[in-house]
């Protein structure tokens, strides 16, 4: 439980795939306590995530302290979950967790640097709960349709800043250019795995 | 000094529309009585005022109703105003600091609007339910949501009739992703008309009571393009878990703890999505309607989309 920010952060819906190649973060004022940003490649900014799909292990990674990893996987990848002693609900959730099962995870985007020139990203989880296969089923399909709006929205503002008059016009999605500028891979590739994702999803819903 | 500032600008406004006074003659004045002549500030700003009453040749009583425009809540759009508002007291919140006397909801056909009442106001106290009509009080803007302010100058006039509150309804569709704390086994102030939630026992009006249980969630449910604030009542958090009020006073008595009520609540709805309809109050939404989603509706179209774009 917490106390009500001032204006709550939207909690992202973004597939494993997506998610973890959001290497780059960022704040929009010098203030200390402003909130951090993971840039999404298909041109969002993510303070926080919600998604759903199967915890398939956890194991505790700390060394003095109990440090708790969980993965948990969607149908384009995993998601690497940490908690700790300062997330303590977190944490006693993948303590007492039965792998596999189905977890919806709200938290935030970390990244990390274990060598020079690579970075991971990770979850720092607020809540881990579990839920039926509905939600998970729920979540794929919302996932899909959130992000096909990103891309979508990422396309438009593409062809029009490519536009030979369109270096005079403003651009109408900062996070699409920011994404751009910071990303190489295409926005095409996370159309496959939403597309990859609605598929698997056709083969385990028996009434489709 | 910036307390007389801001007295001469209050005063300046009543009489804006009806003098040519100037702010800062206005404060010279109260000055010369606050800082001179040692008069207390309320007794300053009284002859002050007297002062352009007589000088505008004008009754007490015409400067408090003609200073400020009747509007409707849902016209409220620009901060600083001097409006008159004729409204219905939704709902009373907790206020969060001492300067603060009474904070909560009005609402008139046409919408809701938070208002907040200083305690240095002097002011009578509002009731929930009751109707009044507010005159000279001073809108105000925060993050794009509009308030407004009963002030020294504001008249609180108690209306008989009833008055019909606008509620657009909201739709929302999305997982819950947290519960803020203040959810789950309460206890309220018995008083009559007090609704305040105790706090380590106690009422910030009536001190150490023995409080009532009441059962309610403050849950935020989100779309992943807005997070949505929304309150369930005893009536509605039992719809939404299968728990109710009886059953939860159970379970905290067993456990000699209250807070197994808001954790038992979270195991069960946390990461699930719902569909809540109700009437939106300030930045709240209150659950009438209450259904849990299952599967995804319709992913083949999805699908034909995701391979044609």
């Amino acid at each position: 439980m917490s106390t009500t920010e001032l204006t709550r952060e939207v909690a992202r819906r973004a597939f494993a795939a997506e998610f973890n190649d959001a290497t780059y973060t960022f704040k929009e004022s010098d203030d200390e306590r402003a909130p951090n940003y993971a840039l999404l490649p298909t041109g969002a900014r993510a303070n926080r995530v919600f998604f759903v799909g199967t915890l398939t292990e956890t194991e505790d990674v700390g060394e003095d302290n109990e440090y708790w990893r969980g993965r948990v996987v969607d149908p384009t990848g995993t998601f690497f979950v940490y908690a700790g002693q300062y997330q303590p609900e977190a944490a006693a959730a993948l303590r007492d967790a039965e792998p596999p099962a189905y977890v919806a995870v709200v938290g935030k985007p970390r990244t990390y640097e274990p060598e020079e020139g690579r970075i991971n990203v990770s979850v720092r989880p607020e809540t881990i709960a579990v839920v039926d296969e509905a939600t998970r089923d729920r979540w794929v399909v919302e996932t899909a349709e959130r992000t096909l709006d990103r891309i979508e929205a990422f396309r438009e503002w593409e062809a029009e800043a490519d536009a030979p008059e369109g270096a005079t016009t403003v651009p109408s999605n900062e996070y699409a250019a920011m994404a751009r500028e910071r990303y190489d891979s295409p926005v095409e590739n996370y159309r496959r795995t939403v597309v990859q994702a609605l598929e698997g999803l056709e083969e385990t819903t028996p009434t489709a | 000094m910036s307390e007389l500032r801001q007295h001469a600008e209050d005063v300046h406004a009543q009489f804006s529309d009806h003098v040519d006074v100037d702010v800062e003659d206005v404060r010279e004045r109260l000055e010369t009585l606050v800082v001179d002549y040692k008069v207390p500030t309320d007794e300053a700003r009284r002859s002050v005022i007297n002062h352009y009453l007589e000088e505008a040749d004008m009754e007490r009583e015409q400067l408090a109703g003609g200073s400020s425009e009747a509007v409707s809540i849902e016209e409220i759009d620009e901060p600083e105003r001097w409006v008159e508002l004729t409204a219905k007291l939704i709902e009373l919140w907790e206020p969060r600091s001492d300067s603060i006397d009474q904070v909560g909801l009005l609402g008139d056909p046409t919408g809701t609007i938070k208002f907040t009442k200083w305690a240095k106001s002097d002011l009578p106290r509002l009731e929930e339910g009751g109707v009044y009509r507010l005159r000279n009080v001073v809108t105000d803007e925060y993050q794009g949501r509009y308030s407004v302010k009963l002030n020294r100058t504001t008249v609180i006039e108690e209306l008989e009739e009833d008055l019909e509150v606008g509620d657009d309804t909201s739709v929302i569709e999305g997982a819950m992703v947290d519960m803020q704390r203040g959810s789950g086994l309460i206890k309220r102030c018995p008083h009559e008309g007090c609704t305040y939630v105790l706090q380590n026992g106690r009422c910030p009006d009536h001190g150490e009571v023995e409080g009532e249980f009441d059962l309610r969630i403050k849950a935020v449910v989100d779309d992943g393009v807005d997070a949505h604030e929304v309150i369930f009542d005893a009536e509605a958090t039992e719809e939404l878990t299968g728990l109710g009020l009886a059953e939860a006073k159970e379970r905290a008595m067993d456990a000699l703890d209250t807070t197994v009520v808001a954790d038992e609540i979270a195991d069960r709805v946390l990461g699930s999505y719902y569909r809540i309809e109700g009437p939106t109050f300030g930045r709240y939404v209150l659950a009438d309607d209450v259904e849990r989603l299952g599967g995804p509706a319709d992913p083949e179209s999805l699908l034909i989309k995701a391979r044609s774009i």
